[in-house]
């Protein structure tokens, strides 16, 4: 069974994930935006940079953030300067780590469904005088939906899965960084295989129902816009 | 094939120097946790020998009949430190526990590193576990507590006397209180020959080797006790 440590580090680790879905649809709509708009000779240098998650060990990220983040690094620096103390350690260290951890896994969907918006639509909108407001609450959204409904969807579930990062900067500290998927890799560590096996059935559900629920929507836009 | 805890990475490649050198056998290191070696092990991996950070992981394959009876002895004993990477911060009675003028002490999570264990008894022994609980910060290996501690992003934490002497055997930066014995009990070191290497002259010279007193020396100037 699960024991309450165990739904702890659920409780947890669903936690860091919506906040950080919710902090990504906030920057990633605006960044996703511009990407997909943008004829910037900067746009492959973006790219690159917020793709890079996907292709990084999440160690090296977990690395790199350990140490900028700590009390010698720039953004430690910084963070003690405005007296918030270092990141590491910390339930919003967590959170900031995943928001660049699951960058990727919001913005590129986002930035797929804006650009299958076509230009002329947007023009004729600002031809009957929409403003621009207008156009994204009724062009925009509603045509980009499929589009959301994949980056919170992925951005919640990696943010989830999250392991290395977490493992090189959290410290493992019950309520506030002892994450789900830290607790399973200590179980199995320390050869608790009946707990391991609950929790782990527990993650493995869930992924597969979210991506269930993922895909079944994603049928029911997809029909339903080329139904119209 | 031999699976080597990874605190003993450092002795153990000077000692496999030694060992081909004296005699004509060639040796493959493997170096990891011991508590996944174990799963390894259990599931056919081909080790011969096992070098386990601690005596119960050698007692539990002993138990399961995957190794060879009457093999098993301590190689090594670890000795615990509290250290600091800034020079002059932890005093030589480790009088900085109790005034805790700290955010964060790191130690290996206790229930997967020996060494954790040991730090914990420790503060249990001195009456400050309690105290100094919401300070703690737990690395999964003693190898991550270093670098907790080292980054800065932990003022200081117990590690293991190996991690940090030079080849002259003293404390190559920083500063550190080495823990008196009796306040935790012996981190033992166990090797034991597995079911694998029975049949394997070169691993049995190895276990041969590992208890002479030249390998003992060699132990011992890499930062480790040895059994009476």
């Amino acid at each position: 069974m699960l024991t309450a440590d165990d739904i702890t580090t659920l409780w947890l680790s669903i936690k860091i994930a919506g906040i950080t879905t919710f902090i990504l649809l906030l920057i990633g709509t605006p960044l996703a935006w511009w990407l997909a708009r943008t004829q910037s000779r900067w746009r492959g240098f973006f790219q690159a940079l917020i793709a890079l998650p996907l292709v990084l060990p999440p160690t090296v990220l977990g690395f790199y953030l350990l140490l900028l983040m700590g009390p010698k690094g720039l953004v430690g620096q910084f963070t003690e300067a405005l007296g918030l103390g270092t990141l590491p350690f910390t339930f919003w260290g967590l959170v900031i780590a995943s928001v660049i951890y699951s960058l990727p896994f919001v913005v590129q969907p986002l930035q797929a469904a804006f650009a299958m918006i076509g230009r002329q639509l947007l023009e004729a909108a600002a031809t009957l005088k929409a403003g621009s407001t207008d156009i994204f609450i009724n062009i925009v959204l509603p045509m980009a939906k499929p589009g959301f409904l994949t980056a919170a969807i992925l951005g919640f579930a990696h943010t989830i899965g999250e392991f290395g990062v977490v493992l090189m900067i959290g410290g493992n500290i019950p309520d506030k960084t002892r994450v789900v998927s830290v607790q399973l890799y200590n179980h199995v560590e320390a050869l608790e295989y009946g707990r391991a096996h609950w929790l782990a059935g527990c993650l493995l559900l869930f992924s597969f129902i979210v991506l269930f629920i993922l895909y079944s929507a994603l049928k029911i836009q997809t029909n339903s816009q080329s139904g119209k | 094939m031999v699976a080597v805890a990874s605190n003993f990475t450092k002795p153990m490649t000077a000692l496999a120097e030694v060992f081909t050198k004296t005699t004509s056998h060639e040796i493959n290191l493997s170096f990891g946790s011991s508590g996944k070696f174990v799963a390894q092990i259990e599931n056919g991996a081909p080790y011969e020998i096992f070098l386990s950070a601690d005596e119960t992981n050698p007692q539990k394959l002993e138990q399961l009949g995957l190794a060879v009876t009457n093999t098993r002895f301590t190689y090594a004993i670890g000795k615990l430190v509290l250290w600091s990477a800034k020079t002059g911060y932890v005093d030589k009675n480790g009088q900085i526990l109790p005034n805790a003028g700290f955010r964060h002490l790191a130690i290996a999570d206790p229930k997967l590193a020996p060494y954790g264990l040991a730090a914990e008894a420790t503060l249990k022994n001195l009456g400050l576990l309690e105290h100094l609980r919401p300070l703690l910060v737990l690395g999964e290996n003693i190898s991550q507590t270093q670098q907790f501690i080292d980054s800065g992003n932990a003022e200081l934490g117990f590690v293991a006397l190996s991690q940090i002497i030079n080849d002259h055997g003293q404390i190559s930066s920083g500063s550190a209180w080495q823990i008196p014995d009796d306040l935790h009990p012996p981190i033992r070191q166990d090797a034991v020959l597995l079911k694998k290497g029975e049949l394997n002259p070169a691993a049995k010279a190895l276990m041969a080797f590992l208890a002479t007193r030249e390998a003992q020396e060699i132990i011992q100037a890499y930062g480790y006790g040895i059994a009476e």
